[in-house]
């Protein structure tokens, strides 16, 4: 089965053909934000991070913003640093330059000051844009999308509507040789033992139970036990009766195929078939991780409603509740409440919502895309220094 | 279009349902398994977004949901009858992985 997409000189392939301008600091976000001000095709990253990071912090945020520019969803790339920052501009280029595209650098130190980087700017992006717009989509299969899966804003009609329909598209991508993340390690408490039954090896198994305990350590350094009390008195009253139950509703998202592998925050799969990544449960860092790791589309499951989208993956937000679609109706997409009516299958909703990841994979703008909303925010382990 | 049914069954292997609406014992409930429909006589009443079993389950039997164990019973539980904490005991509860 074939989407339309756009194909990189890497042989990966973009449902998306943004130009994209990364702030390879905090200092230069604003001058970057300048730069694409106004110009259709052309995104920029609210990034804060770039300086002040030590050690593993410093390795994060630097394969964040790399993954992002190597995201097949961008044609090319303009990084804008400060000049003095710790993370280079230039580092963050050489990371990109394997993927083929073009990176340019500007730095504002360099360049002397926010109106010549912006002028300066805006020319290399138009350039980029003109380029940008000579390529056309062409059939490409869907086993070259990478779909990033994420809950948020949960209610009842999580677990029992939207998180299953979900997992029956996943399992139809990966059916057709696709890839699917899944993530959010504190969600996985109480489920872990199940999910690393369906690991492909006893190591990648083990992998997931180390991932957990390690989340699960880090929450009892700061004081708090998360498997304790949980499910709370008002799950239960809400007829939640156990911790793997709770837990089951959140992961079923990702269907029931096996799992490959395992990979660290904002890393890319190294194999197709459905893949966990170790993220927080913060929704915008998660999101984050996963198009970093080269999602290039995701499918965002909310009970309440929310308006989260990503500067360059189209995030399609579904959910069961009636009433909160009704109510945010600009915020979310597919509409799966007729399931809790038995007016709609949890395969055919499946289905449906399959059928819209194509046709979004194929150009069709997000609720999230029209309105603009580009949330990123990188995962850091320590404060900053 | 598919009528009313007053129960959900997420996956084939499950062995408990849940309930869509507050429902009352001695009500008939119906589900599709494998394209044909099966009626259940509730034997008690089921409150919104809460657990029946759809067959009987021996006590210290895995109960089922999403096609996976989310517990085990603590006492023999029968087709319709109310399935929550009163009769499921959590495998995981308070034990953390290495």
């Amino acid at each position: 089965m074939n989407f339309q997409g756009y194909r990189r000189q890497d042989g990966k392939a973009g449902t998306r053909n943004h130009v994209l301008v990364i702030p390879s600091v905090g200092c230069s976000q604003d001058v970057a934000r300048a730069i694409a001000r106004g110009l259709k095709g052309v995104v920029y990253l609210p990034n804060v991070a770039g300086c002040g990071q030590m050690g593993e912090d410093r390795a994060l945020v630097k394969r964040t913003l790399v993954g992002f520019g190597t995201n097949p969803n961008n044609f090319s790339v303009l990084v804008v640093g400060l000049g003095c920052e710790e993370l280079t501009p230039d580092e963050i280029r050489e990371g990109i330059i394997p993927s083929g595209k073009r990176v340019d650098v500007l730095t504002i130190q360099d360049v002397g000051g926010t109106r010549k980087t912006t002028v300066l700017g805006r020319r290399i992006v138009k350039e980029m844009l003109q380029d940008a717009a000579k390529l056309s989509r062409e059939p490409i299969s869907v086993s070259d999308l990478i779909l990033g899966t994420e809950c948020g804003g949960s209610d009842y009609t999580s677990g029992l509507a939207s998180n299953p329909a979900v997992g029956i598209a996943c399992d139809m991508l990966v059916a057709e040789g696709g890839t699917v993340i899944l993530s959010e390690t504190p969600e996985l408490i109480g489920a872990e033992h199940l999910l690393a039954k369906r690991a492909r090896t006893p190591e990648v198994g083990q992998e997931i139970l180390t991932a957990v305990a390690r989340c699960e350590n880090r929450a009892i350094a700061a004081g708090q036990n998360i498997r304790e009390g949980n499910p709370a008195p008002g799950n239960i009253a809400g007829g939640i009766t156990t911790l793997e139950e709770k837990s089951l509703g959140c992961i079923y998202k990702a269907g029931t195929s096996p799992l490959e592998n395992v990979v660290m925050y904002a890393s890319h799969p190294a194999t197709k078939g459905l893949i966990y990544m170790d993220t927080p449960a913060h929704d915008i860092e998660q999101l984050t991780g996963m198009v970093a790791g080269g999602a290039q589309i995701v499918l965002f499951t909310t009970g309440r409603g929310t308006p989260i989208g990503s500067p360059i993956a189209p995030v399609i937000k579904i959910t069961g509740n009636r009433q909160t679609y009704l109510k945010m109706k600009e915020n979310v997409d597919i509409d799966v409440s007729k399931i809790l009516q038995g007016k709609e299958t949890i395969p055919g909703a499946g289905r449906r919502i399959f059928g819209e990841m194509i046709s979004v994979a194929s150009g069709k703008l997000t609720e999230a895309e029209k309105l603009g909303q580009r949330d990123f925010c990188i995962f850091k382990m320590n404060p900053d220094i | 279009m598919r009528r009313k049914t007053g129960i959900i069954v997420i996956d084939e292997k499950d062995n408990v349902a849940t309930a869509l609406e507050t429902l009352s014992a001695g009500a008939e409930v119906s589900f599709e398994v494998q394209g044909h429909v099966e009626k259940i006589r509730l034997l008690s009443d089921i409150p919104m977004g809460h657990k029946l079993a759809l067959r009987d389950i021996e006590k210290g039997e895995a109960v089922i949901k999403y096609g996976e164990r989310i517990g085990q019973s603590t006492s023999r539980i029968s087709r319709g009858e109310y399935v929550h904490v009163h009769n499921v005991v959590s495998q995981v509860r308070g034990e953390r992985s290495r």
